[in-house]
């Protein structure tokens, strides 16, 4: 904006400053109201006081009354098998539709976009008929099975490799690469930052995912870290607010910290991801 | 390459990826069309033909048409809202706005947190008598309410946590938009010297519009798919006032086992995805250019 403008209107640019930092303020309430509470002793939990003694107590009480540490295994194998499924997929998918030329291709790239309406979240009645079919009720792979093949990864790959120029994939060739290896040599160092984008999304979306891991596991073995925290807070043991609080912040703190560090980089892959 | 080759590796690089789609996907949607018109199997008695039983059943089933009613007033309620404040929120934190980068973070961080734990921090701010939104209004002497708990409250209570959580995330393709916008626009608008309104509604809002159809068009699918928040904070109630139509299809598939029964609920919630699906194909995609 140039000076002119931001001179003339100073005054609605100081009402606007106030209102966006209003929002924001808002914006983080809950959060901060969750710290509070985690960090500090039950009986302050609803008492804000500045002479109430930070404590680490909520914490401790939340991991010893459930596996926690298991959950978080649990999530991290789910992510991993999910992120590495999809990253293998998606990349073969998105070259056959961008790089070749075979009947029913623009059938099958449609049907293949029915998922990015149709997702597997509102399935849940036949996958879970299908899993128990497949024998594979209550397992960690049944949670991941229905996601690995992403439309939406497979047309966000789609795009970049089309853009990648046809000359250095022919110069490839005349080397004598065969198709795969074009693909590992030129296509996917350069869709990189596509590659970094989708996987963070990936793997929020996953770690986060939370009504399809509730119907399809019912163990410690196999619940994800979104589900334990389901069960830990849903039974009635009496637990006060402040530990579920802290059971929560613990079960989101490797996501909301890796998102602390590296905020820029996962601002600028949601944008990334969202430019069609 | 031979055209035959050509052919082959197309199809061979696609294979694994269309099998699971169609196990996972095709499959399962035309089996659950197929499955409406069956009966729940129940002990030794396997599901028979059973016609439109399922859908006569869930015509005349009031908890059905409510849920469908609170999800298009959820849908109504939720949409407009985060998409007004996302858009908001991206003008702010793209200008020089001071503390830029904290706003920023402040907007966007409910959309790295789970829908769950957002639900339990929420239920914690609800809660009657001693949480946070009771403490503050207690100081206008106006205490006494339990927002989750009493039909007319619950739903726009869940609302307020939707748009919460997903304005932000919202906020970002607008950004991407803002930014990849020219500023030379805003440049020479100010010398022509339009007003900020003036601009925004001739010039920035037009330009956004693509934007703002790819987020209207994952606003409506967010609203019918994620119901997390639903389970965590009030399961439906208190007398049904917050079933959204896939948390009572999780009921009665889950909780009563009543497969057939969900499976017609599910093609209704299928039908109404089918339907945004086409409406972007028919309506938005032509009016909007993507590059």
């Amino acid at each position: 904006m140039s000076t002119m403008v931001s001179q003339r209107h100073g005054w609605t640019r100081g009402l606007e400053t106030a209102a966006a930092w209003l929002l924001g303020l808002l914006w983080v309430l809950p959060l901060v109201y969750a710290i509070w509470t985690a960090f500090h002793p039950a009986e302050f939990s609803t008492r804000f006081v500045l002479s109430a003694p930070l404590t680490l107590d909520n914490f401790a009480r939340a991991w010893e009354a459930a596996p926690f540490a298991r959950y978080f295994l649990n999530t991290v194998i789910l992510v991993t098998m999910v992120l590495v499924a999809q990253l293998v997929l998606v990349t073969l998918a998105a070259y056959a539709f961008a790089r070749f030329e075979f009947p029913g291709r623009n059938v099958l790239f449609a049907l293949v976009l029915v998922q990015l309406m149709i997702m597997p979240d509102v399935l849940i009645v036949e996958n879970y008929r299908t899993m128990t079919t497949l024998g594979l009720k209550d397992t960690i792979l049944a949670i991941a099975l229905p996601y690995m093949a992403s439309a939406f990864g497979i047309f966000l790959l789609r795009q970049t490799f089309k853009v990648v120029p046809r000359e250095l994939d022919e110069a490839a060739r005349v080397e004598g690469c065969t198709p795969l290896q074009v693909l590992w040599k030129v296509y996917v160092p350069l869709a990189r930052p596509t590659y970094l984008a989708y996987a963070l999304v990936s793997v929020s979306y996953h770690w986060n995912n939370f009504l399809w891991p509730l119907i399809i596991t019912n163990s410690v073995e196999s619940r994800p870290v979104t589900v334990g925290l389901q069960v830990f807070s849903a039974t009635d043991q009496g637990l006060d607010w402040s530990v579920i609080t802290a059971a929560t912040l613990l079960s989101t703190a490797p996501l909301l910290i890796a998102f602390l560090l590296f905020q820029k980089q996962f601002v600028q892959s949601f944008m990334r991801a969202g430019i069609r | 390459m031979t055209r035959t080759t050509q052919w082959i590796y197309g199809w061979l690089l696609l294979l694994p990826a269309m099998a699971l789609l169609v196990l996972f996907t095709h499959y399962p949607a035309v089996a659950t069309l197929w499955q409406s018109f069956h009966s729940t199997p129940k002990g030794s008695r396997s599901a028979v033909f059973v016609g439109v039983e399922n859908y006569e059943q869930l015509a005349s089933d009031d908890v059905f048409w409510q849920a469908l009613s609170n999800n298009w007033w959820y849908a109504l309620g939720t949409i407009p809202l985060s998409i007004v404040i996302a858009l908001l929120m991206a003008i702010w934190v793209n200008e020089r706005i001071p503390g830029r980068g904290v706003l920023r973070l402040a907007y966007f961080t409910p959309t790295v947190l789970p829908m769950i734990a957002v639900a339990n921090i929420w239920l914690f701010f609800y809660t009657p008598d001693y949480g946070l939104l009771e403490q503050f209004l207690g100081l206008f002497g106006a205490r006494g309410h339990n927002w989750l708990g009493s039909k007319s409250t619950a739903l726009p209570a869940l609302m307020v946590v939707t748009v919460w959580k997903e304005a932000g995330f919202f906020m970002i393709f607008y950004l991407a938009a803002l930014q990849s916008m020219s500023p030379h626009l805003a440049e020479a608008a100010a010398i022509e010297g339009a007003s900020r309104w003036y601009f925004f509604r001739r010039v920035t809002f037009p330009l956004l519009m693509p934007t703002t159809l790819f987020v209207l068009v994952n606003a409506v699918i967010n609203a019918f798919r994620l119901v997390d928040h639903i389970v965590v904070m009030t399961r439906g109630g208190p007398d049904n006032a917050t079933a959204l139509l896939l948390y009572y299809v999780y009921e009665i598939g889950f909780r009563f086992w009543d497969t057939a029964y969900a499976a017609a609920l599910t093609v209704v919630l299928l039908a109404i995805l089918g339907l945004v699906a086409l409406a972007q194909f028919f309506f938005l995609e032509r009016r909007v250019h993507y590059q």
